[in-house]
């Protein structure tokens, strides 16, 4: 609490000392006949100059952090895709680089030219149709090329992905990610958000008939559950805890009324794509060389799922499915060799603000060679196995 | 509203009483100044708010005495930030500096200053109006504020504010009572902010005195009067968003939202689509960067073609190009939505329309460029801002190639650059323009000059510390870090040779963000102390040519005493060859055989 007072203090005192030394200043020009609006020319030289001081230093602290800093550190691409992306983005960045360096210089190179001194005059010049033609042509060409290009390479980054993509959905909750193999079919199995159930290993609520029927008797007793405890005589909540359970009764029971729609019209033929899926709450292990395509899906706000080595990024959004493609070129291990870091690893991070511990939800991301993707692979159990034979036992 | 609107040739001098002067004032000079001391309030707020999260990204986990003192203990335990007041401390940063400085504070002040001075009317068109929108702003930024003490923490889901977020209290305690606060300042403010454009656009288009015809009007009026019908045209569309938001968050609706567990609740949305939101929050969203940034262009405009002492190069041009913003900016906002899960397709024609908008830009740069060629620089503050905010224009305008093109914007979409982004051409660039502004134009509102050398020192700490924030900025933002991140621990697990870059980089942004915030000092004590004891001002200091500088230096209802003054040329001819002075008043009737611009 001193300090407070004594800061304050302070802050007063400060601005009073300063306010006299205004005070001082303006009784000095008073005297002087010096007036506020009258720049004298050594104010203009001073400015002119510290404007070219400015450019100088400016374009110093520039060039060198690119050479520091190059592209931020940030890895070579390791995915096909992004080598391409990499080149676009270096070539954009050495027009912009350059149209940076040119007009700053000119800007700053007149400012410190053509400031007022005794006896100047300025060059009464309105308009002149064939400079800015000019000025209106060439930024136009140039932004051509760089549409065309980007056009070309984000219409291959977002085209359908080839037959042999192999399907991996990520699924994004506050805060961590778990990804689901499409397993030897290569088909996710479907979901269903009702169907998330942590206790029965079904965190992605993967649709088949077991995993229903199991939801609808789970819910069925959290309802019985509630209302036990609203009709109880020896439980008493406050008004609006008790309107919040009477609500949450009613959302539980229209949830199991249209679980039990589905369950009535369900085919088990849709069983089998889900029978194989493996679902991996460790790191994501991608085989190098294989094209995947990623199904993304959010349980409870939009989350983004940011590759930054692999140049990829596509948000996850509650209620829709989202999708993005890649290949990724380097392993792990050959990554760090290349850059002589035994600790460097892939990662997914989240990149869409999503709640208090958004800077702490990622997933590592290993790139194996085949035989040891393979043999990852394999150990890990199916859907089946984990869920379906434990709720059959 | 009788009081106010005067078209016949007689000014107004009655005796008023400190109310209807001060505060409920209608006069359009008055609210002007209302905008500009509030919207300096909350830039102040808003620029210690950045302070508190700028020591937590420099000094992660580091005990702060200041951050102690400001947030106190629940929020800054130990002098450690919590992490969800982060959240809220930038949510809150980024709508203040928006709307309410940038937007409210800028055109608000300006407009209101400049539409009937620099186009001879005796006032806007309806001052009733124009005091409502005053006073709705006012309010806006008192509940604003108010959010930030509430116990749940104001809104935390970013100034964006994408549901399901903001909607859902389970997912962040911000998004409890803080965002319903949020919404409802939002509400009021555009409100006043829809007062105050069509205020503006019947002004422009039926007030103007005789001899102005649009095509001599200044390039701040041209400014100003595009910004006026964006505004019209969006921001009714983020009233609807804002409202479906607050529907789905009282009412049970569900327009954003759809299949959602959150807390461990299972939910029972069905058939809403958060994409829904953000296609309605952009189409205001981008207009409101140009909304944000037209007035700077418009006042930069002004201030170098008088103290370059030449005619702006390119005159029509210029309206062009500020026409052509304008149209395209209702048509690019999807760039905002590249990665969202938008139809690719349509990610590939905002790529287009996007970069169309470089041409404009462009034309207005080089224009600047060949105004200052040649000219007779008298360097006042207010130039000194407006070189600065050409700079920062060309700076952060290329940047924005890299993230209007969705291939590259794959890599750096919400990272760092894009805060570096549009930190640089959005935020220093409008608050640039506003410094010059207020420089320029503070003899006209409080008839006395600002201190020059304190002017100076002021300019050149904050062009310093600006780029000092914001250019490194991109390089962290290159290498892939997030945006919106407490910390860059995460970092230490994959790749420590960043981490460490970011690490470094994050101190010396945090250092000189604390260095312009004291270089901001400077400039609120000048304005102050001049106020009360600058030097006073003469009738016309900076030799300009526009109207509002033929008003007698003490304010008048009405602004003219006598007949409103005549126009009979462009507000450009400066330096013009024949002329004896080195500029020529708008009043001013033509010479025989002159030609007009």
């Amino acid at each position: 609490m001193e300090s407070k007072f004594i800061i304050l203090i302070v802050i007063v005192l400060g601005i009073v000392a300063i306010s006299q030394l205004a005070r001082v200043y303006e009784l000095a020009a008073k005297l002087k006949g010096k007036k506020e609006e009258d720049i004298s020319d050594s104010d203009n030289r001073m400015n002119a100059r510290m404007m070219f001081a400015f450019m100088i230093l400016f374009f110093g602290t520039v060039i060198y952090f690119y050479t520091e800093y190059g592209r931020g550190l940030l890895p070579e691409a390791a995915s096909v895709h992004g080598v391409e992306q990499d080149w676009l983005m270096n070539l954009n960045i050495f027009i912009i680089t350059t149209v940076f360096f040119l007009t700053n210089f000119l800007l700053f190179f007149f400012a410190s030219k053509y400031y007022k001194r005794k006896g100047s005059k300025a060059y009464f010049f309105p308009h002149d149709n064939k400079l800015e033609l000019i000025w209106t042509v060439i930024p136009s060409i140039v932004l051509a090329v760089i549409i065309i290009l980007g056009l070309k390479n984000w219409n291959e980054v977002t085209g359908a992905p080839s037959e042999d993509a192999e399907k991996v959905e990520l699924y994004s909750k506050q805060f961590s990610w778990t990804a689901r193999y499409s397993g030897e079919d290569n088909v996710l199995g479907d979901f269903n958000y009702k169907l998330v159930n942590d206790d029965i290993n079904n965190p992605l609520g993967v649709v088949t008939r077991v995993t229903m029927e199991t939801q609808i008797e789970a819910l069925k007793a959290k309802i019985v559950d509630e209302k036990a405890k609203l009709n109880s005589d020896s439980l008493v909540f406050a008004d609006d805890i008790e309107y919040k359970m009477h609500k949450k009764v009613e959302r539980l029971s229209r949830v199991v009324r249209r679980l039990e729609e589905e369950l009535a019209s369900y085919n088990d033929s849709l069983d089998i794509p889900a029978l194989d899926d493996k679902i991996v709450r460790g790191d994501l292990h991608l085989k190098v060389n294989q094209e995947y395509e990623f199904q993304f899906r959010a349980e409870d706000v939009i989350h983004s799922a940011y590759f930054p080595h692999f140049r990829a990024q596509m948000n996850t959004v509650p209620g829709m499915k989202t999708r993005f493609k890649f290949t990724p070129t380097i392993t792990t291990k050959e990554m760090r060799e290349k850059l002589q870091d035994e600790n460097f690893n892939y990662v997914l991070l989240c990149n869409k603000i999503c709640g208090a511990s958004h800077s702490n939800m990622y997933m590592l991301v290993q790139v194996d060679d085949e035989a040891t993707y393979d043999a990852w692979i394999a150990e890990q159990p199916t859907f089946k196995s984990t869920v379906i034979d434990e709720l059959n036992k | 509203m009788g009081a106010t609107v005067s078209h016949d040739d007689h000014g107004h001098h009655h005796e008023e009483g400190f109310i209807s002067k001060y505060i409920f004032s209608m006069d359009h000079k008055m609210i002007a100044k209302q905008f500009l001391v509030t919207g300096m309030m909350m830039g102040v707020l808003g620029m210690m708010l950045s302070i508190f999260f700028r020591i937590q990204l420099g000094w992660p986990g580091e005990e702060s005495t200041v951050l102690n003192m400001f947030l106190g203990d629940d929020w800054a335990p130990n002098g450690i930030l919590d992490r969800n007041m982060y959240l809220g401390l930038v949510t809150i940063h980024g709508t203040l500096m928006v709307f309410f400085v940038l937007t409210a504070g800028l055109s608000g002040t300006f407009s209101n200053l400049l539409i009937p001075l620099q186009l001879g009317a005796r006032d806007m068109a309806s001052g009733f109006l124009n005091m409502l929108s005053y006073w709705m702003f006012f309010i806006s930024t008192c509940l604003m504020t108010i959010s930030l003490f509430v116990e749940s923490g104001p809104a935390m889901a970013g100034w964006t504010v994408y549901p399901p977020l903001s909607a859902l209290e389970e997912a962040v305690p911000g998004s409890g009572l803080g965002m319903t606060l949020w919404l409802m300042s939002m509400a009021i403010f555009i409100a006043s902010s829809l007062l105050g454009s069509l205020n503006y656009i019947v002004t422009v288009l039926n007030l103007r005195t005789k001899g102005m015809k649009m095509t001599r009007m200044p390039l701040t009026i041209w400014a100003f009067f595009v910004t006026a019908i964006l505004g019209v045209l969006s921001f009714p569309v983020l009233l609807s968003a804002a409202l479906l938001l607050l529907m789905d968050r009282t009412m049970g609706t569900n327009f954003y939202l759809s299949d959602i567990i959150v807390g461990g609740e299972m939910m029972d949305y069905t058939g809403g689509s958060p994409l829904l939101f953000e296609h309605l929050f952009w189409f205001l969203g981008h207009p409101e960067v140009y909304i944000v940034l037209l007035p700077a262009l418009g006042i930069t405009s002004e201030i170098i073609a008088t103290n370059s002492r030449k005619p702006i190069f390119g005159y029509r041009a210029m309206i062009g190009s500020i026409l052509a913003i304008g149209f395209l900016s209702f048509i690019v906002w999807g760039h905002h939505m590249f990665l969202t899960g938008m139809n690719p397709f349509l990610g590939g024609v905002f790529v287009f329309t996007t970069l169309l908008i470089a041409i404009p830009s462009a034309v207005k740069v080089f224009n600047y460029l060949t105004t200052i060629w040649k000219g007779n620089i008298v360097y006042t503050p207010g130039m000194l801002f407006s070189i600065g905010l050409v700079s920062t224009f060309i700076t952060g305008g290329v940047t924005g190639i890299i993230l209007a093109d969705s291939a590259l914007d794959i890599t750096v979409h919400d990272t760092y650059f894009v805060v570096a982004h549009f930190h640089v051409v959005m935020g220093l660039s409008a608050i640039f323009g506003m410094f010059a502004g207020v420089y320029h134009w503070f003899p006209k509102m409080y008839g006395r000059m600002m201190n020059t050398k304190m002017g100076y020192f002021h300019f050149w700490t904050t062009l310093i510390s600006g780029y000092g924030v914001f250019f490194p900025m991109h390089f962290v933002g290159i290498a892939g870090a997030p945006r919106r991140y407490y910390d860059y621990s995460v970092y230490d697990l994959f790749d420590k040779a960043q981490y460490e870059m970011i690490l470094d980089l994050n101190v010396l942004i945090s250092i000189f963000a604390i260095l312009g915030a004291f270089a901001q000092g400077v400039f609120i004590f000048n304005f102050f102390y001049s106020i009360w004891f600058g030097q006073k001002a003469v009738q016309n200091p900076w030799k300009s040519n526009t109207l509002e500088w033929t008003t007698p230096v003490e304010h008048v209802h009405g602004n003219w005493p006598g007949p409103r003054p005549e126009v009979h040329r462009w507000p450009y001819d400066y330096s013009k060859p024949g002329a004896e002075e080195d500029f020529i008043p708008q009043i001013v009737p033509l010479a025989e055989g002159e030609e007009d611009h």
